[in-house]
């Protein structure tokens, strides 16, 4: 569970694109994969006795991944970047919008940007090896108790291998080329609350460890099985657990199981006109229960909050038993939350199930927009203003001049020659008439939602503002392209990897008098080491600020760079991510804003000081004594 | 440092590396930028474009756009609304205060100045130096460092000439020019000090600790100068001109200002750069003379400035600057800072440092002078005035020569950075340096020969004041090589004070001579053993000294250098015994600074009249007031902020305590020998 909602790579909210488009993705794999709705969606019938054999999932997660996902990269089998005959840079596939098309600046870019080169390529093998991969122990009298209770498990090789990680940069360079020491022995589908509750008793009564899994998009490391894990590791696949089981339309409630992924839990909603707003990056492939356990954040969050703003209710299955609340209420004031222990607890107390979560209206109107500011500084200033003026539409976030030229890199290639005109024209303009200098000016993304007059109105008020700051409305195209890098980086990566260049991105929270520092020194932190560390060329340092709050803002870093020549380079990414972690605390930024794991245990009592540390400890010690759901993440 | 972690107290990050760790010190060459400017116009040099290098980050400005940034900036305006709050005033008439302030304070930098002392200034540093040496890689390291992050310059401060020297350097190489923050004094001078406010200088009042809107103003103004990277800011670590050519101890104000932008992170680096500016002959040698022996310093004027032209018929020898190695303040705060308590406060608010970032900038502060020292280029003529204060009244010049020679080897032993060109004879060197020199010593019948006399019938009273000029003068040259020899000779001054050769006691005795003259000469705080050991190696690399698992013993041909060291020192030594004699029998138990300097100086005075003792650089007020800094430090006397200054209280029996300890040569107890 505490996989599903680390977004896998862009993440400070949203996602690619609009619900809108979403949809339109959406309903693509619904033709993909031909299946009824399975059981009435709406049923509020509880787990009704399916027992293991649950038949086939209703969900668009099958239980054997690999059958539709890469198991060894991001997303789809089918959906990848690759080079073409011709050598230019072309996205495959039909699920997205960038399918079928040609990118003829990429190779450009990628070349200038890394110094790599198409000749020097590195392959990752093509399937994986099953005789390296670790026996699993499982003992009898569990395994009998286990198949007693009818819940369908597995102990295929491939099955717990690709339950064994995330999508950290470290992790897929393993599957690529190495094995984990570590992995679950055991891999269990339970399909209802019920069978959970059965597995969590089975688990204490055998002393066994459990980690849950949900959409298995953790870029934190929270996946990984401790190596000295002696006891048998039951991976819990919640995928199956994927039923919208009421909807409210009074209070504007759901109650869905936790292992729900973001598309169906949007595309059911959306059949009876609602939907959650919740849309981090992985949203096509993470899980409502891992957004809980791990505090999720959505792009749309101004509109529809974080994931700790939407829950009303949650039910969890821990080894001292059920905790949830008596009542379905907006708030209550009976000591702290007990929702706080739980979001963010990153499955190291129990197996969240159900969840109620607040729903609206699928909006009647969205429009995506942009702004060209002559430099960041500006644009920061903007969103400032933006946030100050609390008139921040759905999203709205400001990419630096890197990011900028990242984003224009993908532009595919233009059908008539009016538009590359326009384009030129375009150009021109703001570089030679308004004196933008090209390398400095960086881009606004922004995206309205809701009744379309409103959408209009809205638009006008936070374009008035931009043009206080110099900013220029740059179009719509660009907003939507710009919206279109956060969700294909993940793919991208992939590419990157067999051309020498790694990547990964990380996220912090930051006030805002010191938004513009932290941007310029982390980047620079960045730059100096990968230099220090003999990275021969220049590495991508890029930045955006993603989030806007009263009281500061989300910015989301993207690193990247070439390592030929290099022995170690996961090492060496390694420490240069911990430096510019070092980096972003030392210019008052927190550990994260919606990413926690293993990664960032080793400065958590710096974080939360000491007692705080106690606190949590405590808590679990309470929970869960004998640290059955031992994955080890937080402390 | 291995061995320095052991030391007392706690181990300190960032000390300085000592020889035994430098396998060799490399040096740059020198080019003299004055042969140019006599070859061609100094009209066209004037005039000449200039285009300098700047920070890569800087958005051009002008001087006014920075007073107005300065005036507008929360930090000054939340400290305007305070005082507006607490005096009950209208915050208009404290902005009016804060702009005064800063129009008081502002430079005023512009080309046209700049052209102007550059040809004046080529015409009077031609008149008075012969050459102006520059390590020309010292110049191309920070070319690259202005472009790269903010920078400090922190040059050592002998003369006035200092700064008008760094800023003619940097004006011929082509880079910024630094904003320098000079005393308030200057404005005193008509003309001149508006001259200079165009020239990049600004001016901070000499005491403004109370005032929290100047602080404020000031701060603020240095900051927002350097977050911009809008010029290199130089100033001095030693906050006046050494009047003994001795560094001083480092202030620290202006030090954590300039850091405090890094340490808020809205800086990524600043980039620290020290700089040694040596004087063959300092052109205000006898002025200062006269000030250390109380004959008051004649205020900055006009007029005196004119009056002053006459020193331009002289000859000042060779100027060496040495543009040190930037230092990154990022490198030396790398795992020394916690950041909390900025984390968690505005960053405009005021804050007082915390106690680490205090001990911090000290130690910055420390090493950066260390710095400066490690690069100050020797005359042999110091080595001279070293050797012949040693041999009062006169020395044969035979032997003079052969000395020389030999405390040149001893010297580049030690570290020691002494400009005599290989194909240099001694007889040459000296005879330039007496030259150079002939208002202090002259050759007389194969004799060198002190130049202390004119006065030969006058009352004792007069020729003690002129012995005391000369020798006060001389000595000026000596104590240029003070801070190099400092470690080896109070190690070899403790043996001589311990009755035994057991390392622990001399190391306490070292110890607690350090503490004593740690005003006195540059420490790096914290690190007495380090020092200790530094010391015994160069004097065992000298072959002065053997040493053993538990002893240390001058060898039979080492005695000579044992003695010569510690008789380098001895006027320190006696000085300070003087001076603590007064303090433990002659004064009042409470007393004000002013009180005391012509206090102690008549009773040395008395002393020398009477030819009880033959200490005359106790007659230094710089001696007199470090010394009572030290006691102060050392807990045997109190300072008490009062309205009118500082009043001093002695504890005598503490004061007669460390006296014993010279006298006595009692040993001093240090749990810390057991180290050893």
């Amino acid at each position: 569970m505490a996989a599903a909602a680390g977004e896998a790579a862009g993440g400070g909210g949203g996602s690619p694109s609009s619900a809108r488009r979403r949809l339109r993705i959406i309903s693509g794999h619904l033709r993909g994969a031909p299946r009824a709705p399975g059981r009435g969606a709406l049923s509020p019938s509880p787990c009704k006795a399916q027992g293991g054999s649950a038949g086939p999932a209703s969900g668009s997660i099958p239980k054997k991944r690999q059958e539709l996902l890469k198991w060894n990269g991001w997303g789809y089998n089918d959906s990848k970047f690759i080079f073409n005959k011709k050598g230019q840079a072309e996205f495959t596939g039909k699920r997205y919008r960038l399918g079928g098309m040609i990118l003829p600046t990429f190779k450009e870019w990628i070349e200038k940007t890394f110094g790599a080169s198409l000749e020097h390529k590195t392959t990752s093998r093509a399937s994986l090896n099953v005789n390296d991969v670790p026996p699993s122990f499982v003992n009898e009298e569990f395994l009998q108790d286990l198949i007693a209770t009818k819940i369908s498990y597995s102990q295929d090789a491939e099955d717990r291998v690709f339950r064994a990680h995330g999508h950290c940069l470290h992790e897929i360079f393993v599957l690529r080329e190495g094995m984990f020491k570590r992995i679950p022995d055991i891999v269990v589908w339970p399909v209802c609350h019920e069978d959970v509750v059965k597995i969590v008793e089975l688990a204490c009564k055998h002393n066994l460890c459990i980690i849950p899994f949900g959409g298995g998009t953790s870029v934190s490391s929270a996946l990984e099985c401790p190596e000295e894990e002696k006891r048998t590791i039951i991976s819990l696949d919640t995928s199956q657990m994927n039923r919208i089981l009421w909807i409210d339309e009074k209070n504007l409630t759901a109650c869905v199981e936790a292992g729900i992924v973001g598309q169906d839990l949007e595309k059911q909603l959306a059949e009876s006109g609602f939907c959650t707003g919740h849309e981090p990056d992985s949203m096509e492939f993470s899980s409502l229960g891992g957004w809980v356990a791990t505090r999720a954040s959505g792009m749309k969050k101004n509109i529809y909050g974080n994931i700790e703003d939407l829950v009303i209710h949650i039910k969890m299955v821990t080894p001292r038993g059920i905790v949830e609340k008596n009542c379905q209420v907006p708030r209550m004031s009976t000591g702290p939350d007990i929702h706080h222990f739980i979001m963010g607890s990153e499955g190291t107390l129990g197996v969240v199930t159900e969840v109620t979560i607040k729903i609206r209206p699928v909006p009647e109107y969205q429009k995506y927009g942009s702004v060209v500011f002559p430099n960041f500084e500006r644009g920061v200033a903007c969103l400032r203003e933006v946030a100050k003026q609390r008139c921040a539409p759905a999203s709205i976030r400001l990419v630096d001049n890197a990011q900028f030229q990242f984003g224009h890199a993908l532009k595919p290639q233009v059908a008539s020659i009016f538009t590359s005109f326009l384009d030129g024209l375009k150009k021109f303009y703001i570089t030679k008439f308004k004196g933008f200098d090209p390398n400095i000016l960086c881009v606004a993304t922004l995206l309205f939602e809701g009744d379309r007059e409103k959408v209009l109105q809205h638009e006008k008020q936070v374009y008035d503002i931009a043009t206080k700051f110099g900013g220029l409305a740059a179009g719509e195209d660009n907003g939507q392209r710009g919206y279109m890098l956060t969700f294909v980086i993940a793919y991208l990566r992939d590419l990157g990897l067999d051309y020498y260049v790694i990547g990964e991105s990380f996220e912090t929270s930051v006030p805002w008098d010191r938004v513009l520092d932290l941007c310029r020194n982390v980047k620079e932190r960045i730059v100096r080491e990968c230099k220090e560390k003999g990275v021969q060329f220049a590495p991508l340092s890029t930045c955006r600020v993603t989030q806007t709050y009263d009281a500061g803002a989300c910015v989301y870093f993207y690193f990247a760079f070439n390592y030929r020549g290099i022995s170690d380079p996961i090492h060496v990414y390694e420490q240069i991510e911990r430096a510019a972690r070092e980096e972003i605390l030392a210019n008052g930024g927190s550990l994260s804003h919606h990413h926690g794991g293993k990664l960032r245990k080793r400065w958590m009592k710096e974080s939360i000081s000491d007692v705080g540390l106690g606190m949590l400890r405590s808590v679990k010690e309470y929970v869960d004594p004998n640290n059955i759901f031992g994955n080890k993440n937080l402390l | 440092m291995a061995t320095a972690a052991a030391a007392p107290g706690r181990a300190r990050r960032g000390a300085p590396m000592y020889s035994k760790e430098l396998t060799s010190k490399k040096r740059d060459e020198f080019e003299d930028i004055l042969e140019e400017r006599r070859l061609s116009s100094d009209l066209r040099y004037a005039m000449k474009c200039y285009t300098p290098v700047i920070y890569k980050g800087l958005s051009p400005c002008k001087p006014n756009a920075i007073k107005s940034a300065v005036l507008q900036s929360e930090q000054v305006q939340y400290v305007i609304k305070q005082l507006a709050k607490e005096m009950g005033e209208s915050p208009d008439i404290i902005q009016e205060e804060a702009t005064e302030i800063l129009d008081e304070m502002g430079h005023r930098m512009q080309l046209g100045a700049v052209r102007f002392f550059a040809f004046t200034l080529s015409k009077i540093f031609k008149q008075l130096f012969q050459r102006v040496c520059v390590n020309e890689e010292g110049m191309q390291r920070l070319q690259h460092a202005i472009q790269e992050h903010p920078v400090v310059l922190l040059p050592s401060h002998r003369s006035y000439v200092d700064f008008l020297m760094l800023s003619y350097l940097l004006y011929t190489y082509d880079l910024a020019l630094p904003v320098i923050a000079a005393g308030i004094d200057f404005l005193g001078m008509k003309i001149v000090g508006e001259l200079l406010r165009r020239a990049g200088a600004f001016f901070m009042r000499r005491s403004f600790g109370g005032n929290r809107l100047y602080w404020a103003v000031f701060a603020e103004y240095v900051k927002t100068m350097l977050r911009s990277g809008y010029a290199p800011i130089e100033f001095f670590l030693e906050g006046t001109r050494s009047r003994t050519a001795k560094t001083l101890t480092p202030k620290f104000g202006l030090l954590s200002i300039v850091m405090e932008p890094f340490f808020k992170r809205e800086v990524f680096d600043t980039y620290l750069v020290p700089i040694s500016i040596s004087y063959e002959r300092i052109l205000e040698e006898s002025l200062y003379a006269y000030e250390l022996l109380g004959v008051p310093k004649p205020k900055e004027s006009t007029s005196g400035l004119l009056k002053a032209r006459r020193i331009l018929s002289d000859n000042f020898g060779t100027i060496h600057i040495y543009v040190g190695q930037p230092v990154s303040l990022r490198t030396l705060a790398s795992g020394r800072i916690s950041r909390c308590p900025y984390n968690l406060v505005p960053r405009h608010l005021p804050q007082k440092p915390s106690e680490d970032i205090q001990e911090f900038v000290s130690d910055v502060a420390y090493k950066m002078e260390l710095l400066q020292i490690e690069n100050m280029v020797l005359s042999p003529w110091v080595l001279v005035a070293a050797l012949l204060l040693q041999n009062l009244p006169a020395m044969e010049f035979e032997l003079l020569l052969e000395k020389t020679l030999w405390l040149k080897g001893l010297t580049r032993t030690f570290g020691g950075f002494i400009e005599w060109p290989d194909n240099l004879c001694a007889k040459k060197a000296v005879l330039s340096g007496l030259t150079l020199h002939s208002n202090i010593a002259q050759l007389v019948d194969g004799h060198v020969v002190l130049n202390d006399k004119g006065v030969e019938d006058g009352a004792t009273g007069e020729i003690v004041f002129k012995r005391a000029l000369a020798i006060l003068m001389c000595a000026t040259y000596r104590n240029q090589l003070l801070n190099v020899f400092v470690r080896p000779s109070l190690v070899a001054l403790a043996l001589q004070m311990t009755p035994s050769f057991r390392k622990e006691e001399v190391y306490s005795c070292f110890s607690f001579l350090r503490d004593v003259f740690s005003d006195e000469f540059i420490f790096f705080p914290g690190i007495s053993l380090k020092d200790f050991e530094e010391g015994c190696f160069l004097l065992t690399k000298c072959d002065a000294i053997q040493t053993s698992q538990q002893e240390i013993y001058p060898t039979d041909k080492g005695s000579v250098t044992v003695s010569f060291l510690s008789a380098m020192f001895r006027p320190f030594v006696e000085g300070y015994q003087l001076i603590f004699r007064y303090l433990s029998k002659e004064t009042k138990e409470a007393f004000t600074e002013k009180q005391f300097i012509p206090g102690v100086r008549n009773f040395v005075f008395q002393l020398l009249e009477k030819g009880v003792t033959q200490c005359y650089e106790a007659l230094s007020s710089d001696m007199q007031k470090n010394a009572l800094a030290a006691l102060v430090q050392l807990g045997a006397v109190k300072k008490k902020k009062m309205s009118n200054g500082f009043t001093y209280n002695v504890n005598q029996e503490a004061v007669s305590k460390i006296l014993d300890m010279f006298d006595a040569r009692i040993p001093v107890q240090k749990p810390v020998a057991a180290r050893l």
